[in-house]
């Protein structure tokens, strides 16, 4: 296999797997933050208690996080140094200016939140698990900002053969940025609410710790209402600027061969022919794709092949512009045909709840078990959608991805790091699972891991979780 | 002052900052190993570098960050160039992480032997791949006129020279660590990590002497830069001599402070001699100079910008979370991990 195509391999692999944690920490660090805030109101130790055992499960996974983000910062360098030399001027600086503004803050406090928990005040420990949360919320403003350059360069001037930046306000205002990073923060308190959710759903199902779980699922399903609906009206914004900013993308993510002529029907499901560039068979809601592109029911939305024509005459002719068109549209119905699930689910829940009635549905139940992990498939398939219908450009319209890898890295040092990361991830995550399954089967119960002077090495595998 | 140069010392600050901060806790995390004798006591090192961990290492992402930043072909060149070690680095860095959290979760012997070599190795590769890198950095490498590195995984990038500063750097961090575990804890572990410092202390000193016999040898720091660095290298000799007293004296707050300097010092020799390079070539005409590797006017006004705020306030937290968790540990005290 040739370099490119492994150093794609392995920036998608790293960076999808780094996605799983971070939609988690964000969604979990604000939650637990909001259960020790009420526990210091309310005054019932129920709540601290959620705190800490929600909180379990946020540092089993913010640790993985953290440490799988060291490799996004580093390997722009290491496997795509062209890209870093041209772009370095405007896209580095957001990612400097996150680690000093967010990751010192949530890496300081994080440490004292765990660990001030029995010396320092009450308020010490609440305003750090708060500035946790705060952290990992500007820690995605920046990357987003990052990432939204690439989707839509703004803020620089072409300089010195290299995109320099000239304006830091316009970055972090573009267009793009504005809808994205909404989406994305919704997205993450989804991922969040939908795990207490899910877990608390399955204690429901045991009859245990009934008023515990009932209190967390009540906190979780309005997060959970609020965030699923938050990702699709930001979700609506996204599909509206795409048309205008990447009519490539949106015609791939639709199939869209041919110009869709006005008004334009929405393609549902698709039998595509990427080699005779044509579907064999589409099914069709008429209007739907005007009103989601323009938020009315007319208009048209160019197809690919107009595109490609505009593309090689801007361009430069003999290119194919068009990404993967079979990717980009199944994981956009993915992401969708989730996120509209998760609606639903947090709906009902929330209406059944409110009768008191949701431990009887024991199929919505069950179905919220599985929707913990419903989730991880739309954020991943979201991106997917997101970055591979930007191909072939690394930076839309400004930098092709293949011009950005690392001249002197050979397909051989690619494919040794490829493996090694994929081997450490799979074990650290068969880790996590394993760790995630434990800590729900036992409970909210706190036990302190806290006997001095007995010997630790006492017989048997089968510990506490502490 | 012209914003290369000032961008040039923020991340060699940046980097000194990591072998100081992260020195000691890679030291402690050796320490698990060499000088824990009980679960306890392990428990007990763990949680003196517990709160802090996390955010030492956002020292060398800030670092590689700011290369990005303010030195885009400075960082191209490097991380691509040293792929492996970046790539091994990476690895180490990885598991030592996940070790702090997931190792006390649960209580089986299986589970923690994992956990305990990772935090170990994890603690034990980082320095030494850290010293051979900035040996490497030194020694020059092979960068053609198209700002390409095409090192040689041995020759270039592992060689005597750059082997024995590794060395170097872990013993450094140990040294570190020991005086660390010295001023936090309290009890029998105390006492031991002051026996122990003084056995590592010879062997410490031995390998420092080697590297800078062997920074003569291989490299031309000394002929190029020797008026600064002599007077450099040679203070951090005395102070590690005189830290000799302070280990016979039990004067553990002065050992620390004088171990930090000479990693501080040491770490900063490397800058110096760079300066005002980014990167050294074999051939002097393909030298990366700061000013060919940095980014704009514009970038760089604005990070500084940025910098000048937030600098201050990440030092007044840093500050702050070490001296919320002064006060020494013992194993009977309750241990959060």
């Amino acid at each position: 296999m040739d370099a490119l195509l492994l150093a794609r391999i392995q920036f998608a692999a790293t960076t999808i797997f780094h996605f799983f944690f971070v939609p988690l920490s964000i969604g979990l660090a604000f939650i637990v933050a909001l259960m020790e805030t009420l526990s210091a109101i309310k005054k019932n130790e129920i709540y601290e208690r959620m705190a800490r055992f929600w909180g379990k499960f946020f540092l089993i996974n913010f640790v993985v996080g953290v440490v799988t983000g060291i490799i996004q910062e580093f390997q722009f360098g290491m496997n795509w140094s062209d890209y870093s030399r041209f772009v370095g001027d405007v896209f580095g600086p957001p990612l400097a200016i996150e680690a000093l503004l967010a990751f010192f803050m949530e890496s300081t406090f994080i440490g004292i939140w765990i660990f001030g928990r029995k010396r320092l005040p009450r308020w010490v420990n609440i305003l750090s698990i708060w500035l946790v949360s705060i952290g990992t919320t500007l820690s995605a403003f920046w990357i987003m900002a990052a990432n939204s350059f690439m989707q839509n360069p703004v803020g620089y001037a072409i300089q010195n053969g290299r995109a320099e930046m000239n304006s830091l306000a316009e970055l972090f205002t573009n267009p793009k940025l504005l809808v994205a990073y909404p989406h994305t923060i919704f997205a993450s308190l989804a991922t969040g609410a939908f795990l207490v959710i899910g877990i608390s759903a399955w204690n429901y199902l045991k009859k245990r710790d009934l008023d515990f779980y009932k209190r967390s699922m009540n906190i979780a399903l309005i997060i959970g209402i609020i965030s699923t609906i938050g990702v699709a009206l930001t979700g609506h914004l996204q599909s509206q600027y795409l048309v205008e900013a990447q009519p490539m993308k949106m015609a791939a993510a639709e199939a869209l061969w041919e110009d869709s002529g006005d008004p334009a029907p929405w393609t549902v499901i698709a039998g595509i022919d990427v080699e005779n560039k044509e579907n064999r068979w589409q099914i069709d809601i008429p209007y739907l794709l005007s009103y989601l592109a323009y938020g009315e029911f007319e208009g048209s939305v160019p197809g690919m092949l107009e595109l490609q024509e505009q593309y090689e005459q801007q361009f430069g002719e003999g290119y194919n512009y068009i990404p993967p068109v079979k990717t980009t549209f199944w994981s956009f119905r993915v992401m969708v045909g989730f996120g509209l699930l998760m609606i639903l689910i947090s709906l009902f829940g929330l209406i059944f709840q409110k009768r008191g009635t949701l431990a009887k549905h024991t199929g919505l139940l069950k179905l919220m078990i599985a929707a913990i992990f419903f989730p991880y498939i739309s954020n991943t398939s979201g991106w997917i959608m997101s970055e591979i219908g930007r191909q072939p450009w690394v930076v839309y319209e400004l930098m092709t991805t293949e011009a950005g890898l690392s001249p002197s890295v050979t397909s051989g040092e690619v494919l040794f790091s490829l493996i090694t990361f994929t081997l450490v991830y799979t074990l650290i995550m068969i880790a996590m699972i394993y760790l995630f399954v434990r800590v729900a089967k036992r409970g909210a119960v706190i036990v302190d891991q806290d006997e001095p002077s007995i010997d630790p090495f006492t017989k048997g595998s089968e510990g506490r979780v502490g | 002052m012209q914003l290369a140069e000032l961008w040039f010392i923020i991340i060699a600050i940046c980097f000194i900052a990591y072998v100081f901060f992260e020195g000691f806790d890679f030291g402690v995390g050796m320490g698990t190993k060499f000088l824990a004798i009980d679960e306890r006591e392990k428990r007990l090192l763990i949680s003196i570098i517990g709160p802090h961990w996390d955010g030492n290492e956002v020292w060398l992402l800030t670092a590689g960050g700011a290369m990005f930043a303010a030195f885009p072909h400075w960082y191209a060149t490097l991380f691509s160039g040293y792929y492996l070690p970046f790539v091994l680095l990476l690895l180490a860095l990885i598991v030592r992480g996940v070790s702090f959290e997931y190792r006390s979760k649960i209580n089986s012997a299986r589970w923690k032997s994992v956990w305990d070599w990772s935090l170990f190795l994890g603690s034990l590769i980082p320095p030494f791949l850290l010293g051979a890198l900035f040996a490497g950095l030194i020694q020059g490498l092979p960068i053609d006129g198209n700002m390409e590195m095409h090192a040689a995984f041995f020759g270039d990038i592992v060689n005597i020279y750059t082997v024995m500063s590794g060395i170097a750097f872990v013993l450094l961090s140990y040294v570190l660590g020991l005086s660390f575990i010295a001023l936090k804890t309290d009890g029998p572990i105390r006492e031991r990590a002051k026996e122990q410092a003084k056995k590592v202390y010879w062997i410490a000193g031995l390998a420092i002497v080697l590297f800078l016999i062997l920074t003569a040898i291989s490299t031309s720091a000394f002929q190029e830069k020797g008026s600064i660095l002599i007077p450099v290298y040679a203070i951090a000799v005395i102070l590690y001599i005189l830290k000799y007293f302070t280990l016979r004296a039990d004067r553990e707050g002065y050992n620390f402070v004088l171990s930090a300097l000479i990693a501080v010092l040491i770490t900063a020799a490397f800058f110096i001699y760079l300066f005002p390079n980014a990167l050294l070539a074999h051939d002097p005409a393909n030298h990366i100079t700061i000013y060919d590797a940095a980014s704009g006017n514009y970038s760089l006004t604005v990070m500084t910008i940025v910098a000048a705020i937030f600098v201050p306030i990440v030092l007044i937290y840093t500050v702050w979370s070490y001296w919320i968790f002064r006060r020494r540990m013992k194993t009977t005290d309750h241990l959060e991990y």
